[in-house]
């Protein structure tokens, strides 16, 4: 009974026992690369670049790749529904227009700079 | 009466409620933690040079917290596709393998604070400054004792890490040699607590709210888990969503520190 029920509740949510399998394989591997990601980054900020700025990019280049995988499959937004890819549209509109903000503030031509 | 599309996905959306909810959550977290990424920037650009620390915190402790907080991310999704394929034994263990991680990075984050919380500067009346871990063993209160110090020159100088050969050695400073504060309240004795820099302040309300997250983040993946996970024989569809909706939280705790990581500890 138990399992027939969560058979079709695999099913129900779009998502067939084969296919949590072949996911489980796919999770094992970005799991992996997430742990290189993690080396990669120790390593990189301690290579001397001409600039620290540089540093900088590198790390966060990483950082958001491990951030994309993270968010690509084990929060599944590689097959998500459109209402969610619609809010998070927004979101990093939002998001983006906070940080350009603050960035903009910082220079001295800026129409938000506090005097 | 029944809630509509609590268990079952909204056939026009494919969403079932908490899916919703938790990714409009899900959304405010990102503005809320973009706010403080924001006011980082805000502060780090605009840094006098010389005042931002370099390699201040253990770096090895936080990549050491980065892998367990992907080891856990692994397990959640584990533990969801286990319950796909009916097997709730591999489930408890997968899960119970994240509260482990969680119950860790929360112990190594313990540490680190409390070795920030440990660590002081004095600033001597000649100029010269001291830093290093407090001696919690010296009653004497004619000195002011550290377990193993550096010397410098100036403030500068703190914001680089000490050189590789450079041996830290225990000190006891008389109190008379110490500098008196500008407003008479005491000494120049300043731990590495939040008020000790822009940085420091930083760095303990970003890892302090991501601390709180994990906590949040434990506590009803815990409940899940143990109390909750009768659900699994009565209603395993429902019970299925709720493990997906605390995962993607614990996702998007793991989604943080991936940048809090590099930016606190390694830039």
């Amino acid at each position: 009974m138990s399992e027939h029920i969560t058979e079709h509740a695999a099913e129900g949510a779009g998502h067939s026992v084969e296919e949590a399998k072949r996911h489980m394989r796919t999770y094992a591997i970005v799991g992996v690369a997430l742990m290189i990601g993690t080396v990669l980054t120790v390593w990189a900020s301690y290579i001397n670049f001409r600039t620290r700025e540089i540093n900088i990019i590198v790390a966060l280049i990483i950082a958001s790749t491990k951030a994309a995988l993270v968010a690509g499959f084990f929060m599944h937004l590689i097959s998500e529904k459109k209402l969610i890819y619609l809010v998070l549209g927004f979101t990093i509109f939002f998001a983006t227009g906070l940080v350009f903000l603050t960035l903009q503030s910082m220079t001295p031509e800026s129409i938000i700079h506090i005097r | 009466m029944e809630i509509p599309y609590a268990v079952r996905p909204r056939p026009d959306t494919g969403l079932y409620n908490a899916k919703m909810g938790i990714w409009l959550f899900l959304a405010s977290e990102v503005m809320l933690f973009g706010a403080l990424f924001s006011s980082y920037i805000l502060l780090r650009v605009n840094a006098d040079p010389g005042t931002w620390p370099l390699h201040l915190l253990n770096v090895r402790l936080g990549a050491l917290n980065t892998v367990v907080l992907i080891l856990s991310s692994v397990m959640v999704v584990f533990g969801w596709a286990s319950l796909k394929m009916n097997d709730f034994r591999a489930y408890k263990r997968y899960q119970g393998v994240t509260l482990l991680c969680a119950l860790t990075f929360l112990c190594i984050k313990s540490y680190e604070y409390r070795d920030k919380f440990n660590h002081y500067e004095v600033q001597l009346k000649n100029g010269t400054i001291y830093d290093g871990h407090i001696d919690r063993e010296n009653k004497d209160t004619n000195y002011f004792a550290f377990e193993a110090a550096r010397k410098v020159d100036s403030h500068a100088d703190l914001m680089l890490p000490p050189a590789a050969e450079l041996k830290l050695e225990p000190a006891r400073i008389p109190m008379s040699k110490i500098k008196d504060r500008a407003d008479g309240r005491g000494k120049e004795i300043e731990n590495y607590g939040p008020w000790h820099s822009s940085y420091l302040a930083v760095y303990f309300v970003l890892t302090g709210l991501h601390a709180l997250h994990v906590i949040g983040g434990a506590i009803v993946i815990f409940a899940i888990w143990g109390p909750l996970a009768k659900l699994w024989k009565t209603d395993p569809e429902r019970y299925i969503n709720r493990v997906e909706i605390s995962g993607l939280f614990w996702h998007f705790v793991d989604l943080v520190w991936i940048f809090l990581f590099p930016v606190l500890y390694l830039l």
